[in-house]
């Protein structure tokens, strides 16, 4: 078998809850751990005689998301009935989009090692409704709540074009990334806010024959981790099955398999892929869209800079390391203010060292961002620049960064309080240091014989002078002092 | 004048005059319920003891000189597909039978919002799915001109109520003809109002893109007065059409002015296939039109053949979805101790369903099912675009059009009830305008030899129900067939 390769291939479905303020088709307020049932009305209940209504917000949310995809946004959209039979799909059908997606073909850029990115293409993307959870408690009967019944969703199909279970990660991670910039969707994954289902094979090349295992579509996950490892597992397990049986990819051998969390193994659910008929038809209660230019242009202003873009251009203009670069694009708030301190005329590269080795630090404590922490891009602007003036050493800085979170006070009013503003009176710096050298005159010696212990005494000097400064002297300027005077 | 022999214009106005009081009226028409509606059947539900709650708060509210809406303290029933949240909501079916909505249909809010007295609510074939009301899970409604007969449906207790003075007017629904037929067969008026000008919240629904609400009363005046009070638009109803694109026209103010030069559509091939009796008075009407002064214009409606067809594709289909969430899980029957969750589906709606609706049930599933879409349901969607287009060009060439409402006059119980076809061929006449979605109303116009009244029907272009009243008050001001009334309700 020394001969054989494969490659593996994934598509991904992906379903996004938007965060809007109402649910797809009712006035119900979004659900998330409320009392059961608590957030319903006759239209999410499915009652006789209620009708649903668009709610416009999630189909501008969908739009600005598809727009961020580069679909095709589609001129003519419609809602269509999808009917299948589950106690927690209250009408007994869900109400969805079936041959024109508001969205059509796009792609996303993701992030790969080593600064590179990849285009994956997407197919589709279109707006639904999610359906109730149904609870098996114990004993003969299940109860369903429908809260979460009628929340809408995103659907985003993207085609085959991922090829490991790192890549599969990286474009969830990236969407995350992409919907929470755009501030469509919270993409908590803790809430259920983003489901994945892969659909995985393999090509396998052995003896210049190439073969397909059966694709197997891994249903519902709801975390990074577990879709990767899904992923990894079911290429192992496939190439396994395959070297065993031999089996191949043919009409209806597609399977559907869950994923077990604790074993981290994928279980199968369906072995064939059955003859699904949903009997799809336009929904004769809502009426087509049509999306005017005025509209989409006003939804178009809402775009800004994607993350990998962002983290790229964070690279190349302000020569940050990739992964400081990465640290500010995790969210949008956080990239705006670091760009904004920016604009200000600070350093970029003290700016984000006061963000990513302090700052964030601070705001995941408080499980805040920058702003929550009373933080403003102009107070860190000036702090930077105090230090990069010398005013300030970097480690004061970080001491009156923590000190404006507590306070709330600018930087040079707590440099002052604080007593952390360096001494850089070049007069008396030059007395203090004349006065270490009469009190040190071995370590002259030391220094001005050259030589090995020269480096160790220096350092044992600057030392003293900052001991006599209690640590406020600009130690620059007292490195250039000893120099003219010892020489260097 | 007995108080059964106003009608609900002229009942109303006494009240708001304060010469007769809603309390009055009210009790006069629960006392007539309780004395017939055991031969009529037209009620599944009387609410007494609040309709004369209802009744004694306008008579309060006049008494103080207080504004009152425009039925105030008329007493009227509503067809049981309308959604309330006093009484239950059965919609004919076994399968809601002790289902209480917890909120009202945008109609209900209406009528209540002008002051009106709901006395009950009527009987009708189950989900609407019927022309005779035999369809009810519940009860037979008899046709009050002939207990032999049935009343017409799907909104047969509506419309016996009305013809046996059960209540000063009614509301029913359409979705093929379930207005008018039984006005027809009832010898009473009931308009079909365009698609999108009555909000459809809270009305069950049966086939969504046809049906619609609409009055049946003993006049046209009626008509327009109850149509004033429950159209415009209603933002709970996204097919309800904007109080932009089509405001809600004064009905009742020039009811009476005749239209001059009026132009007249008769698609006389058409008609050749009711019977003679039902031509004739078609026929006597349209030339009462003539001698005051109408065009008449014949025209050629090619496509209304298909027109049977296309819609038990399309109604049969929008219901198999509209029908799928009585599953027995949420809310009305649900079979006893099911095996799993699959047979409390199965067991539950093959326990409470009727056979008709089962019938469209897989009708209208066999025709969405994936290979027979296209053949099914796409064409009969293309059938109906023909069909637009046949009306859109009629009515290029003419203000309105008449035709028969039914082919024949009121049958005999049992007479079609086992032959699914020949009843849904009775539909002929009416089913077109709902698939056009345009207004069509039924007016007496005559009776047959055993005595059964024949109904007219007026047909006008989408949001021409101003208009459409004042052709059928035309006709109803030139003849006395409306102020008949059946010896049960003498
Ligand atoms: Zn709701």
């Amino acid at each position: 078998m020394s001969d054989l390769t494969y490659k593996i291939i994934v598509g991904l479905e992906i379903h996004v809850q938007l965060n809007t303020r109402t649910k797809m088709f009712c006035g119900c307020a979004l659900s998330f751990g409320e009392e059961a049932n608590s957030r319903v009305c006759p239209v999410c209940l499915g009652l006789p005689g209620a009708l649903p209504v668009m709610n416009e917000q999630a189909v501008e949310n969908a739009i600005l998301a598809a727009m961020a995809l580069n679909c095709e946004i589609a001129s003519f959209t419609k809602w269509d009935r999808k009917g299948y039979y589950y106690p927690d799909l209250p009408k007994n059908y869900q109400i969805s989009q079936y041959d024109l997606p508001l969205g059509g073909p796009g792609y996303i850029e993701i992030p790969l090692d080593g600064g590179k990115t990849k285009r994956v293409r997407i197919r589709r993307a279109h707006l639904e409704e999610d359906a109730g959870k149904n609870l098996h408690t114990s004993g003969y009967h299940s109860q369903v709540d429908l809260n979460r019944a009628g929340t809408p969703l995103l659907e985003i199909v993207t085609e085959p074009d991922l090829n490991s279970p790192e890549q599969v990660r990286a474009l969830a991670v990236e969407l995350q990334r992409i919907v929470r910039y755009l501030g469509v969707s919270e993409a908590d994954m803790q809430k259920g806010h983003m489901r994945f289902e892969p659909n995985v094979n393999l090509v396998i090349e052995r003896g210049g024959q190439q073969f397909k295992t059966p694709i197997a579509e891994v249903k519902n996950l709801n975390s990074f981790r577990a879709l990767e490892r899904s992923v990894a597992y079911e290429a192992r397990r496939q190439l396994d099955d395959f070297l065993e049986t031999g089996r191949t990819m043919q009409m209806g051998n597609k399977s559907t398999r869950g994923w077990d969390d604790v074993n981290e193994v994928t279980v199968l659910q369906r072995e064939k892929e059955e003859a699904h008929d949903y009997r799809y038809f336009p929904d004769p209660d809502l009426v087509p869209v049509t999306p005017s230019e005025p509209w989409l242009a006003k939804i178009r202003s809402r775009l800004c800079e994607l993350p990998v873009q962002r983290e790229v251009r964070y690279v190349q203009e302000y020569g940050l390391s990739a992964y400081d670069a990465g640290v500010l694009t995790a969210d949008r708030s956080t990239a705006d203010f670091f760009e904004e301190a920016v604009k200000l005329g600070a350093s970029a590269k003290r700016v984000c060292n006061l963000l990513t080795q302090l700052g964030l630090k601070l705001a995941k404590d408080r499980n805040s961002d920058l702003a929550g922490l009373g933080l403003d891009p102009a107070g860190v602007a000036d702090l930077a620049k105090m230090i990069e003036a010398g005013t300030i050493s970097a480690s004061a800085g970080n001491t009156i960064l923590t000190a404006m979170v507590e306070t709330g006070k600018k930087p040079d009013a707590l440099a002052e309080e604080l007593n952390l503003i360096q001494k850089s009176d070049v007069g008396e710096l030059e007395r203090i240091l004349d006065q270490v050298l009469a009190e040190n005159e071995a370590s002259v010696t030391e220094i001005t014989t050259g030589g090995k212990k020269a480096q160790k005494a220096r350092g044992y000097l600057m030392g003293q002078v900052m001991q006599k400064t209690k640590g406020q002297a600009n130690p620059k300027i007292v490195a250039d002092l000893l120099s003219k005077k010892l020489g260097s | 004048m007995a108080l059964h022999e106003l009608t609900a214009l002229e009942l109303r106005d006494r009240i708001a005059a304060g010469t007769l009081s809603s309390v009055e009226a009210t009790r006069a028409v629960l006392d007539r319920i309780e004395r017939l509606d055991p031969t009529v059947g037209a009620y599944l539900a009387v609410f007494a003891d609040r309709a004369l709650e209802s009744a004694q708060a306008v008579d309060r509210r006049i008494a103080a000189g207080e504004k009152v809406g425009p039925l105030a303290g008329v007493p009227l029933a509503v067809k049981d597909v309308l959604c309330t949240s006093f009484g239950a909501t059965t919609c004919g079916s076994k399968i809601l039978e002790n289902f209480h909505a917890p909120y009202d249909a945008t109609v209900i809010r209406r009528l209540q919002a002008a002051d009106a007295v709901i006395v009950g609510k009527t009987n009708m074939d189950e989900f609407a799915m019927g022309s005779s009301t035999e369809n009810s899970g519940y009860r037979k409604t008899a046709n009050p001109w002939d207990t032999s007969r049935v009343p017409g449906g799907s909104s047969g207790g509506s419309a016996a109520a009305v013809a046996a003075r059960l209540c000063q007017a009614a509301l029913g629904s359409d979705t093929g003809g379930s207005i008018r037929q039984p006005a027809s067969f009832c010898g009473v008026v009931g308009l079909k109002p365009t698609y999108g000008r009555v909000s459809r919240y809270g009305l069950v629904a049966y086939g969504s893109s046809l049906d619609q609400v609409g009055p049946i009363t003993q006049s046209v005046a009626d008509a327009a007065l109850l149509l004033q009070v429950i159209a415009g638009h209603d933002p709970c109803d996204s097919t309800s059409v904007s109080e932009e694109l089509a405001p809600v026209e004064d009905y009742l103010t020039r009811l009476n002015e005749p239209l001059e030069r009026l132009r007249i559509g008769v698609a006389s091939d058409f008609n050749a296939g009711a019977d003679p009796a039902v031509r004739e008075a078609i026929d006597r009407a349209v030339e009462g039109y003539r001698q005051a002064g109408a065009q008449i214009v014949e025209l050629a409606m090619p496509h209304l053949d298909y027109a049977i067809a296309a819609y038990y594709v399309i109604a049969t289909a929008e219901a198999s979805s509209n029908l799928a969430r009585y599953d027995g899980v949420h809310y009305g029957y649900r079979t006893k101790d099911p095996s799993d969750y699959i047979e409390v589906y199965s067991k539950s709606r093959e326990e409470a369903f009727g056979k008709e609706v089962k019938r469209r049930i897989m009708l209208g599933t066999y025709a969405l099912s994936s290979g027979y879409y296209d053949a099914y349901y796409l064409k009969a969607l293309k059938v109906r675009n023909l069909i637009r287009g046949d009306f859109v060009r009629a009515f290029e060439r003419c203000d309105c059009m008449m035709m028969p409402v039914a082919p024949t006059t009121a049958f005999a119980f049992g007479e079609k009830a086992d032959d699914p076809l020949k009843m849904y061929l009775s539909d002929i006449y009416t089913i077109a305008v709902n698939l056009a979605g345009i207004p069509g109303i039924s007016v007496p116009c005559g009776f047959d030899e055993a005595g059964m009244p024949i109904g007219l029907q007026v047909i006008g272009p989408a949001f021409s129900e101003a208009r459409l009243l004042r052709i059928a008050r035309m006709h109803e001001a030139r003849t006395d067939w409306h102020t008949k009334r059946p010896a049960l309700a003498g």
